[in-house]
C-alpha cells in the first residue's frame, strides 16, 4: 500500500512535468544535435565523432541538470504555495512517502528525457560516421553516468526545496553542481592549505557531490573503455549520495511546520 | 462519541530571522464537536482559524495539547482515510484535468480501482461541474477551483469534513449550492467543521459555532442559544401612533413607522406594557423576544475596534 | 501530534550511514581513478582552446591548473616517479590562461629542466616557458633570472646564461646579483661559488615552499661538497707534515690545522676514513652531494619537497 502511494505520487509528478512542457527541451536538443552533426561533418574532418560525442553528452548533461534543478527546487515549495500539499497530507499519505514519491517522479522524468536525447546523440553519431563502432557502446556508459548525476542533483534540489525558497534552492543546487564538478581540484587546494583551512577544505571536498568521477565524456569520446569496477563503484556512490540527500530532505520535511 | 475532540491545542511560532520572538497563534483551545453536527468556526482574518485546521490536519505541530478525530490520533493513517479537507483558496496541479486530479486523490485515499472513475464522475456532478472533467485546471475560474476543492474533500466519502473558508471565491449561487451541499452531508450523517469570517453563512447553517479571536476562544454554543434573548427584551408592535404614557417609562426604544409603532421593553415589564396598550384599546400586532443576530453577538465578543476591521456580514 | 519518531530515527540513521558510505566509496574511487582529472590535460592540451572554453573565467581556471600542476609534480615525486610528461602541458596551460602567474615560471625553471627524478628533464620546454614568461612580463627580473638559471644549471651554456642575466640586470629594480652573475658567467669561473650564489638568490627571492626547500637542499649539498674538499685538503697537509694519515680529526686539532670538529648541515660530524677520505654519516639525508659519499653509493630519489 505504501509503495503504491509512492508510485502514485511519482507518476503524478512525472505527468505534471511532462504536461508542463518539460520535454520541449528535446526540440532544442534535436536542433543542436542536427546542426552540430551537419556542421562538423563539413568542417572538422577526422574528429567528427569526437565532436559529436563531446558536444552531445555535454548537452545531455547540462539540459538535464537545468531541468533537475528548476523542477526540483519547486517540488515542495510549489505544492505548499498552491496548498496541494495540504490536500495530499490530509490523506493517508506520510510526509516521507511524499518526498520519496516526488524524488522518483522527477528522476523518472529525467530518465525519459535522457532516453530521447540519447537517441539524438546516436542518430547524430550515425550521421557523421555512417556506421556504429564497438567503441560507441561506451557512450552508453557515459550516458548512464549522466543519469547517475541527475540522481544526485535531483536529491539535492529536493533537499534544498524542503526548507528553502525556490530561488535560494536554485542557487544552492547550482553552486553544488559547479563545486562538485571541481571536487578533485578542491581536494588539491585542500592539500596545499594548512591547519584548519585544510581540514575544512578536505571535509568540504568529501561532502560535496563528486561529479567528476561521474564524468567520463572526454575519455569515452576518445573511445577509451570504462572499467567495470568504476561502473559499479560509481553506481554505488550515486545511490548512496542520493540516499543521503533524500534522507536529509525527509528529516527536515518531517519536522517542518507547513505554515 | 465526539467526532472531534480538541484538548488544549496550542501553537506558538517563532518569528523573525535573526532574533526569534515567540508569537502566539493559538491559545490552549478546548473544543468538542459531536458527530453529525455542522460546526462553524468563526473569527476575523488572522484569528487562528486556519492554524487550528492545520493543527488538526497534522500540517503544523502543536506546542502543547492534543486532539482526536473519530477517537484516533491525528497522525493515524486510518483516521486520515476517513476525513476530507478543503484548504483555503486551493490551487491545483495546473496541467492536470479535473478528472485526473480527482483520480489521483482517490488513489492516495485508497479508493478501490474499480470504483474510482464512478466516484469521480459522481462527485463532479455533485459539485456542479459535470461537463468539465476533461479540462485542464489552469483554465478553471476561481469559483470552479473551489468546487474542485470541495469535490476532492468529499470524494472518498469521509465521515468528518474540514472546510477552510468554503464559500470564498464563490458567487451567490455557488454559495447557496455549497450551503445545500453541507446540509446534504449533515443529512447523510457526516460531521462538518468549517471556518468562515462570513457570519450569515454560519447563522443559517450551523448547529453550533465557536468564536475565536486573536488565537483565543471567545464563545461557543448553539446558534439559537447564542442569539437568544441575551439582553432579555421583547419587541412590541401595535397599530396607530399613540404611545401610552406608562409605557414610555419602560421602553428602551420607541418609534413610529407609518401606521404602526414599535417599542422595545424589558421582558419583566412585558405584561405591564400589554395591559397599558389594552387600556388604550390599541391593537397589538406582535410581541416577540428580541433575538440578537449572530453578528451582534460577534461584535459583543470582540472589542469594537477589532471587530470593525475584520467582520463583514 | 509530534513528528513521527520511527521516521526520524530511520532517516537519521540512513543519513549517517549514507554519508559515511559515500566518503568510503569516494576514497575507493580515488584509488581507482588516480590522476583521472589530469587525463583531461591529454584530451584538451591546447591552451588556446581551453582559454576559449573558460568563458572568461580564465583567472580561476589558471589557478585550478596551477594547483593541478603542483599536485601532479608533488604526488609523482613523492611516489618516486621517473617521468613527468604532463608537467610541461600543465604549466603551459596555466600560464596561457594567466600569463602573469609568475610562480608557474619559477616552478618550471626549477622542476621542468632538471633530469628525472629531480625534474621532468625538459630543458627546452623550460626555456620556452621562461621566454614566454619574459615576453608576457618584461619588467620582472625574476623571469630573466629563471632563464639564466636553466641555461647555467642544466645546459652549462654560459654565454646564453650571461645574456639572460645581463638582460635581467637591465630591468629597473633588478636584484644586484644579476649584474655580478652576468659578469661571472662571462668568466665562468668558481663554479661552486656561482652555484651557491644562484641557489641563495633563488632561496631569497621565491615565495614557493617547494622551490625554497629545493634551494635549501642544494645549498646544503654545496656546503658539504665544500667542507669535504677543505677537510681532505687539511688531511693531505697533515700527511705531508707528519708523514702518516691522521687517525681522527683530533689529530688535526692537535697540530692547530682545525679549530673544532666539523659537522655537516644536518648536525652530524664528518667521518674520517682510514684511507684519508672524508664522508658524511647519513648520505641519504643530503641529496645532490657529489663528495663525501662512500665508494659505489647510489643516492635514493631526493625528497626535497615537504612530504604530504
Amino acid at each position: 500500500m505504501r509503495s503504491v502511494r509512492i508510485a502514485h505520487i511519482a507518476s503524478n509528478t512525472f505527468r505534471e512535468a511532462v504536461r508542463d512542457r518539460v520535454l520541449y527541451n528535446l526540440i532544442a536538443f534535436a536542433v543542436l544535435m542536427s546542426g552540430a552533426a551537419i556542421l562538423v561533418g563539413q568542417i572538422s574532418i577526422g574528429i567528427e565523432r569526437l565532436v559529436v560525442i563531446n558536444l552531445g553528452l555535454t548537452a545531455v548533461s547540462l539540459f538535464g541538470m537545468v531541468i533537475a534543478i528548476f523542477i526540483g527546487i519547486g517540488l515542495v515549495s510549489k505544492e505548499i504555495e498552491k496548498r496541494t500539499l495540504y490536500t495530499v497530507l490530509s490523506r493517508p499519505v506520510q510526509r516521507w512517502e511524499f518526498i520519496v514519491g516526488k524524488f522518483f517522479g522527477l528522476v523518472g522524468t529525467l530518465v525519459v528525457n535522457t532516453f530521447f536525447m540519447a537517441i539524438g546523440v546516436f542518430v547524430a553519431l550515425l550521421w557523421v560516421s555512417r556506421r556504429f563502432q564497438m567503441a560507441d557502446g561506451w557512450v552508453l556508459v557515459a550516458l548512464y553516468f549522466i543519469v547517475l548525476q541527475f540522481l544526485i542533483i535531483t536529491a539535492l534540489a529536493l533537499l534544498f526545496s524542503s526548507f528553502s525558497s525556490p530561488l535560494l534552492s536554485a542557487v544552492f543546487a547550482f553552486s553544488l553542481f559547479v563545486i562538485g564538478s571541481f571536487a578533485e581540484d578542491l581536494r588539491g587546494f585542500a592539500a596545499m592549505a594548512q591547519g584548519a583551512a585544510r581540514w575544512l577544505a578536505t571535509g568540504t571536498a568529501y561532502l560535496v557531490p563528486n561529479f567528476s568521477t561521474l564524468n567520463v565524456v572526454s575519455s569515452v569520446a576518445h573511445g577509451q573503455p570504462v572499467a567495470a569496477q568504476l561502473v559499479f563503484s560509481n553506481t554505488l556512490y550515486a545511490l548512496v549520495y542520493a540516499g543521503m540527500a533524500v534522507s536529509g530532505a525527509v528529516l527536515i520535511f518531517e519536522h517542518r511546520n507547513l505554515k | 462519541m465526539a467526532a472531534i475532540d480538541i484538548l488544549g491545542l496550542a501553537k506558538t511560532y517563532s518569528v523573525g530571522f535573526w532574533r526569534k520572538k515567540p508569537k502566539c497563534a493559538l491559545q490552549p483551545l478546548h473544543l468538542s464537536v459531536e458527530a453529525g453536527e455542522i460546526f462553524g468556526f468563526l473569527g476575523p482574518n488572522g484569528a487562528g482559524k486556519t492554524t487550528t485546521l492545520k493543527l488538526l490536519m497534522g500540517l503544523v505541530f502543536p506546542s502543547a495539547g492534543s486532539a482526536r478525530i473519530l477517537g484516533m490520533e491525528i497522525n493515524d493513517p486510518q483516521m486520515k482515510a476517513r476525513i476530507g479537507f478543503l484548504p483555503e483558496q486551493p490551487y491545483f496541479y495546473d496541467y492536470l484535468t479535473a478528472t485526473e486530479l480527482l483520480e489521483y486523490y482517490a488513489q492516495l485515499s485508497g479508493v478501490a480501482a474499480k470504483e474510482r472513475s464512478r466516484k469521480v464522475s459522481e462527485v463532479l456532478a455533485r459539485v456542479g461541474l459535470p461537463d468539465v472533467g476533461g479540462m485542464q485546471l489552469r483554465k478553471f475560474s476561481k469559483g470552479m477551483l473551489q468546487r474542485v476543492g470541495i469535490a476532492q474533500a468529499i470524494l472518498h466519502d469521509p465521515q468528518v469534513l474540514f472546510f477552510d473558508e468554503p464559500m470564498s471565491g464563490l458567487d451567490p449561487i455557488g454559495r447557496r449550492e455549497v450551503r445545500d451541499l453541507m446540509e446534504q452531508l449533515k443529512q447523510q450523517g457526516k460531521t462538518v467543521f468549517f471556518s468562515t469570517h462570513i457570519l450569515s453563512d454560519a447563522e443559517s447553517l450551523c448547529d453550533r459555532v465557536a468564536i475565536i479571536h486573536l488565537g483565543e476562544l471567545r464563545g461557543v454554543g448553539a446558534v439559537a442559544d447564542l442569539t437568544s434573548s441575551v439582553q432579555g427584551q421583547v419587541e412590541v408592535v401595535w397599530q396607530g401612533n399613540l404611545v401610552p404614557a406608562s409605557l414610555k417609562a419602560f421602553a428602551t426604544e420607541c418609534h413610529g413607522t407609518g401606521d404602526t409603532t414599535r417599542a422595545v421593553v424589558p421582558e419583566a415589564n412585558q405584561d405591564a406594557v400589554i395591559d397599558a396598550l389594552r387600556r388604550e384599546r390599541l391593537r397589538i400586532v406582535s410581541v416577540i423576544p428580541v433575538r440578537t443576530s449572530l453578528e451582534e453577538y460577534f461584535v459583543l465578543k470582540l472589542k469594537p475596534s477589532e471587530a470593525a476591521a475584520g467582520v463583514r456580514s | 501530534m509530534k513528528p513521527s519518531r520511527p521516521v526520524t530515527v530511520t532517516a537519521s540513521v540512513l543519513l549517517a550511514v549514507c554519508m559515511l558510505a559515500s566518503v568510503l566509496i569516494l576514497r575507493r574511487l580515488d584509488h581507482m581513478r588516480r590522476g583521472a582529472t589530469l587525463q583531461e590535460v591529454l584530451y584538451l592540451s591546447s591552451p588556446k582552446v581551453l582559454k576559449r572554453l573558460s568563458l572568461g573565467y580564465d583567472g580561476l581556471l589558471a589557478d585550478i591548473y596551477w594547483t593541478r600542476a603542483v599536485q601532479y609534480f608533488g604526488g609523482k615525486h613523492f611516489a618516486g616517479a621517473q617521468s613527468y610528461d604532463l608537467l610541461a602541458p600543465l604549466l603551459e596551460i596555466t600560464t596561457a590562461l594567466d600569463p602573469h602567474l609568475t610562480v608557474a615560471y619559477e616552478f618550471g625553471a626549477n622542476f621542468l629542466a632538471p633530469k628525472p627524478p629531480n625534474g621532468a628533464g625538459m630543458p627546452e620546454r623550460a626555456i620556452q616557458l621562461a621566454e614566454y614568461g619574459i615576453r608576457s612580463n618584461p619588467d620582472d627580473w625574476h623571469l630573466y633570472y629563471n632563464l639564466g638559471f636553466i641555461y647555467y644549471m642544466e645546459l652549462r651554456d654560459y654565454s646564453h646564461a650571461a645574456d639572460a642575466f645581463a638582460r635581467g640586470a637591465a630591468v629597473p629594480s633588478a636584484h644586484p646579483f644579476l649584474r655580478i652573475m652576468a659578469a661571472q658567467m662571462a668568466q665562468h669561473s668558481g663554479e661552486r661559488r656561482m652555484a651557491q650564489m644562484m641557489w641563495a638568490t633563488t632561496y631569497q627571492s621565491t615565495q614557493d615552499p617547494n622551490v625554497r626547500a629545493n634551494a635549501v637542499t642544494h645549498l646544503r649539498a654545496l656546503q658539504v661538497d665544500e667542507d669535504v674538499t677543505n677537510l681532505e685538503r687539511l688531511v693531505s697537509r697533515y700527511r705531508e707534515q707528519a708523514g702518516h694519515l691522521p687517525s681522527s680529526f683530533s689529530d688535526l686539532q692537535a697540530v692547530d690545522l682545525l679549530a673544532a670538529i666539523p659537522t655537516d648541515p644536518t648536525g652530524h660530524t664528518y667521518k674520517l676514513m682510514p684511507d684519508g677520505h672524508v664522508e658524511v654519516r647519513v648520505p641519504d639525508d643530503l641529496p645532490f652531494i657529489q663528495k663525501g659519499v662512500p665508494p659505489g653509493y647510489k643516492p635514493p630519489p631526493p625528497k626535497f619537497l615537504p612530504s604530504d
